[in-house]
């Protein structure tokens, strides 16, 4: 049985898609993001070369019909890795996303809706979050717990979630006010309820702009750290490490940089363009948002 | 007003004293301590007792803590454990050479990403603000470390115009320094500048459709005297956080960038002492660059409390 509420739902989310792909941002945007999701699932099926494999006699050959992009300085097939260098980013991104998402959602609703101490306390630790700058959260967690994704994860979606929570409390202050969550307090329903049924449904879109840019940065972050060398480890391909170390040789061999350059810039603008759009098609502006 | 200054003074205080704290559990917390980090394998017997003595890591962590805290109120931030040197003499040569970064950077980045705001609000969905606008994404976008790895690529290999790397030691003047800051600065004022440009763009593009400006539209007010008496000055005014938000948020590409230029600043004393696992000059890093964080932000707070009397009769509006 197909109710009313399903089909206005469905209808809702039928405009949302439209109005995302009818822009050209959207549109460039969103394929970017979905071949590159396409390419790492896929990825090791149709690369060429193993990965890992390395050859002293065709080493930073520049590219050619047997090896399009050329090798790197092991004389690995610097094609063949850049279409696998994106899978353990994405992988660990993705996951660090949805668990920012989650916990930095429940607790940034829950601030706006309980208010007063709780509320005072908690904001103070997120600003005190907010002041120590990313980079030095992310080296001394990595470099006393290791470079894991079991690490990484949780890592990142603990550290990129308090920017949620502010957004999440302040998207829940705009509607606390309204009669639907007063009729729900005078109903004697329970803060949880309360939460799940009246709020989550109103502050959804902004957490879910605000997480699809966490999950930007987040890449930002991940490839940064794999650049200085705190990341994932040789000799798994990693578009942050392929550019480290190509970089040295590079005024001889750019070919090894280039290839995973343009992978990860067009990654993260495809991420950064498809979210524009998506705050663009469920009408939030999020150009007022500052980078924290 | 007074009282209203006061109150965001004690909000940043409250807030450097639980970075101190978050910092301080964080490190205690952690597997390990500091003999345990720096010494890795050798860790073990007498060695490890008398690194301990020597930091006092054998009294309680609360004790530890005050007399941190205590020692950090007065500028005095410990010892390194891998130079053995006070921690302060590092860090000020550090904090020197990043100031002459950031400094520069903000000069030709801040007056840059106004003029140009203005000017994409100005000429909305024209040539000039598609193509700023535009550029302004991809370099906002970009990590740090590319967009430098590129700027070396192009300018220094092949176009041979500007040395890539510094290669000049931290101790040095700033006359020796300054030539080579010219690739850091466009690296780092690049993504500040796109930043700060988008979003006064926004703030323009908002005041131009409100109401008093249609008003002044109606009542016919020559367009640049329109923009100049009634548009920019509260166009302009949300400017002054955005950009203490930016500065704030750049604390950590700069860190990036500076490895990537091998420029002896803040940032790479921040890699460095991590892959020594120093720990006492982390801790004081955490806490100089939170510091940092919450002063530009309070700054920027009483500035406008300063500039826009609006403000000045509402509550804290945090």
């Amino acid at each position: 049985m197909v109710n009313q509420n399903q089909i206005s739902k469905l209808k809702r989310l039928s405009e949302i898609i439209i109005s995302i792909f009818s822009r050209p941002s959207g549109m460039i945007g969103f394929s970017i993001v979905i071949l590159h999701i396409i390419i790492a699932i896929i990825s090791p099926l149709i690369v060429p070369y193993d990965y890992k494999e390395i050859n002293s006699l065709i080493m930073l050959r520049p590219p050619s019909e047997e090896f399009i992009f050329g090798t790197d300085q092991l004389g690995r097939d610097v094609f063949t890795r850049t279409l696998m260098g994106g899978r353990v980013a994405l992988l660990v991104t993705f996951f660090g996303t949805l668990i920012a998402v989650a916990w930095g959602g429940f607790v940034g609703i829950f601030c706006g809706l309980v208010g007063g101490k709780i509320d005072d306390i908690v904001m103070r630790i997120i600003d005190a979050f907010l002041a120590i700058p990313w980079i030095l959260a992310m080296l001394l967690i990595v470099v006393i717990l290791g470079t894991s994704t079991e690490v990484l994860i949780p890592a990142l979606g603990f550290f990129y979630g308090k920017g949620i929570v502010r957004v999440a409390r302040a998207a829940t202050h705009d509607v606390i006010a309204r009669d639907f969550i007063m009729a729900a307090k005078a109903r004697g329903h329970s803060n949880f309820s309360i939460i799940w049924n009246e709020l989550l449904p109103n502050v959804r879109d902004a957490v879910m702009v605000e997480g699809a840019m966490r999950w930007s940065w987040m890449l930002l972050a991940f490839s940064s750290l794999s650049f200085l060398g705190f990341g994932v480890s040789p000799p798994t391909p990693d578009w942050g490490l392929m550019i480290s170390e190509g970089r040295g040789l590079m005024s001889f061999a750019y070919w090894s940089v280039i290839a995973p350059i343009v992978a990860l810039s067009s990654l993260i603008i495809g991420i950064n363009l498809s979210a524009d759009a998506f705050a663009k098609a469920l009408g939030i502006d999020r150009t007022q948002k500052a980078p924290v | 007003m007074f009282l209203l200054i006061l109150k965001r003074l004690g909000l940043g205080f409250i807030t450097i004293f639980l970075v101190s704290v978050i910092i301080f559990t964080g490190v205690e917390v952690l597997p390990g301590d500091a003999c345990t980090a720096y010494l890795e394998r050798e860790a073990k017997g007498e060695l490890l007792e008398i690194c301990r003595e020597q930091l006092g890591l054998n009294t309680p962590a609360i004790e530890r803590y005050l007399s941190w805290s205590y020692n950090a109120l007065y500028g005095d931030l410990g010892y390194s454990l891998s130079g053995e040197k006070p921690i302060n003499e590092i860090i000020s040569v550090r904090v020197r050479n990043s100031l002459i970064l950031a400094v520069t950077a903000i000069l030709i980045g801040i007056p840059l990403a106004i003029i140009l705001g203005i000017v994409t609000a100005l000429w909305r969905d024209k040539f000039p603000d598609i193509f700023i606008s535009t550029f302004a994404i991809f370099s906002m976008t970009i990590p740090e470390f590319i967009s430098a790895t590129i700027l070396i690529l192009v300018v220094a290999i092949w176009l041979n115009w500007l040395p890539g790397i510094v290669i000049v030691s931290s101790n040095s003047t700033v006359l020796e320094l300054l030539p080579n800051i010219i690739l850091p600065v466009i690296a780092i004022s690049m993504v500040m500048t796109a930043h700060m440009l988008r979003m006064v763009r926004s703030n323009i593009i908002q005041v131009m459709s409100s109401d008093y400006v249609q008003m002044a539209k109606l009542k016919g007010v020559p367009y640049w005297k329109m923009v100049f008496i009634h548009v920019l000055p509260n166009g302009l005014l949300p400017a002054i956080n955005i950009i203490a938000l930016t500065i704030a948020w750049l604390l950590g590409g700069v860190v990036v960038t500076e490895v990537v230029f091998n420029y002896p600043g803040l940032g790479r004393l921040v890699i460095e002492s991590i892959s020594d696992r120093d720990l006492p000059v982390v801790q004081a890093l955490a806490l100089i660059l939170a510091l940092i964080y919450v002063g530009v932000n309070l700054i920027a707070d009483l500035l406008t409390l300063v500039v826009n009397p609006r403000l000045r009769t509402l509550q804290v509006r945090k």
